[in-house]
């Protein structure tokens, strides 16, 4: 492990995890999100208790689920946000959260690395940018994904470069639709 | 299917953060099974999610985490896919599972001049319906208390402001009146979600209100 970890292939580290169930990769992945889900989960207003004991479970939904983990759609960071967000909303919220239809992606879509790539580094772009913006609109968008706000609160305008991650998802979704037709 | 009328970056991002009542979450997961467009724009607002997870201050996990963690990962059953539901017919893989079936599963109930609702089982902080308006008929006359989501599934309504075909969401706010008509030709069938109430403008149906939670 180096000690920069901006440069760290976190896709890998779930691969392994996912192929050969290695302990050593899913430590990595633990050290660098499990802090980071559990200060999450604090600032949606669980207690360190139980937020720790949160932080275990979504880790171990990402050892338990990595199969599910698609590195051309989401970045690592992205997938655990998703893991973090249903976690809390099981357990603080008691709400319901239907998900979207299943795309069915076929089984011969070889992950494409340049895609991976691309996901990747948006995430990377995307916390550049989000670091950068004045104090009270980042608190704003933060405080919204920590669930403090009602839709109507919310300022959907963040001012971070989203068009670029929908653009890239679009055309991938044409790309199967054709596939499929 | 051409959708012109799409779930606002509001909506979207809230469902993405999952700050919705569950009623709306549905409104907005049946929505994206029919919309690329929306589906290509939720994922960057998970993206933004990623983005502060990676940002977000370390909160330290205990010494015996990992370790605990790994305890965990032992005693869970191995996982298995979890078969999800697919659209059947006109319906949406997310309205599959709250209708239990398909369309001829509904338990409508009348509201009067052929017009029907189904109510769907949601949390209490927002209520979910389908709704069954025959071709060329109108819903009743009402105003709105709070927000309201009308997605079209079949045919097709227009009120005065707009046509809305399949796929498309209207989007009605405090204090808007207004009279949907369904087209003629196809009996309109349509997913509805508000956070309050409706209130209607005429005596009948003010009194079918309570009855029926419309």
């Amino acid at each position: 492990m180096t000690t920069d970890e901006s440069q760290t292939d976190w896709t890998a580290l779930v691969f392994r995890v996912r192929d050969h169930q290695d302990r050593a990769a899913f430590a990595a992945l633990f050290r660098h999100f499990a802090p980071r889900v559990k200060g999450f989960l604090m600032k949606s207003g669980a207690g360190a208790t139980v937020a720790e004991e949160c932080a275990q479970d979504v880790m171990a939904t990402l050892w338990q689920k990595a199969y599910q983990f698609d590195p051309e759609r989401a970045s690592v960071a992205t997938w655990v946000f998703t893991i973090a967000r249903n976690r809390r909303i099981d357990m603080l919220r008691k709400s319901l959260r239907p998900e979207p239809e299943n795309l069915d992606w076929g089984p011969d879509s070889e992950p494409d690395q340049a895609e991976i790539y691309e996901a990747q580094q948006e995430t990377q772009r995307l916390g550049r940018a989000l670091a950068v913006l004045p104090d009270k609109q980042r608190a704003l968008i933060e405080r919204a994904y920590y669930g403090d706000l009602s839709h109507s609160e919310i300022a959907a305008e963040t001012g971070l470069p989203l068009g670029t991650i929908k653009s890239r998802i679009r055309l991938a979704l044409d790309r199967l639709r054709q596939e499929m037709t | 299917m051409t959708i012109r009328h799409h779930i606002s970056d509001t909506v979207l991002m809230a469902y993405a953060a999952g700050d919705l009542a569950e009623a709306f979450n549905l409104m907005v997961a049946t929505h994206v099974s029919m919309c690329d467009d929306c589906r290509a724009q939720l994922a960057a607002f998970e993206a933004v999610g990623g983005a502060v997870i990676e940002c977000e201050d370390e909160a330290a996990m205990s010494g015996s985490a990992l370790d605990a963690t790994l305890a965990r990962i032992e005693m869970m059953p191995q996982a298995t896919a979890r078969a999800r539901s697919r659209a059947k017919g006109i319906l949406p893989a997310p309205l599959v599972d709250y209708v239990g079936a398909d369309l001829a599963s509904v338990g409508w109930t009348s509201l009067g001049a052929g017009v029907r609702q189904a109510i769907l089982p949601t949390d209490r902080r927002a209520t979910a319906r389908l709704l069954y308006i025959p071709a060329g008929a109108r819903m009743p006359d009402h105003g709105h208390r709070g927000l309201e989501m009308t997605l079209v599934l079949q045919g097709a309504f227009a009120d005065q402001n707009d046509r809305f075909g399949p796929g498309d969401v209207e989007f009605a706010d405090e204090g808007m009146e207004h009279t949907p008509v369904a087209e003629a030709g196809e009996d309109c069938i349509c997913l509805a979600v508000t956070d309050a109430p409706l209130r209607f403008n005429r005596i009948l149906p003010r009194l079918v209100q309570g009855w029926f939670r419309i």
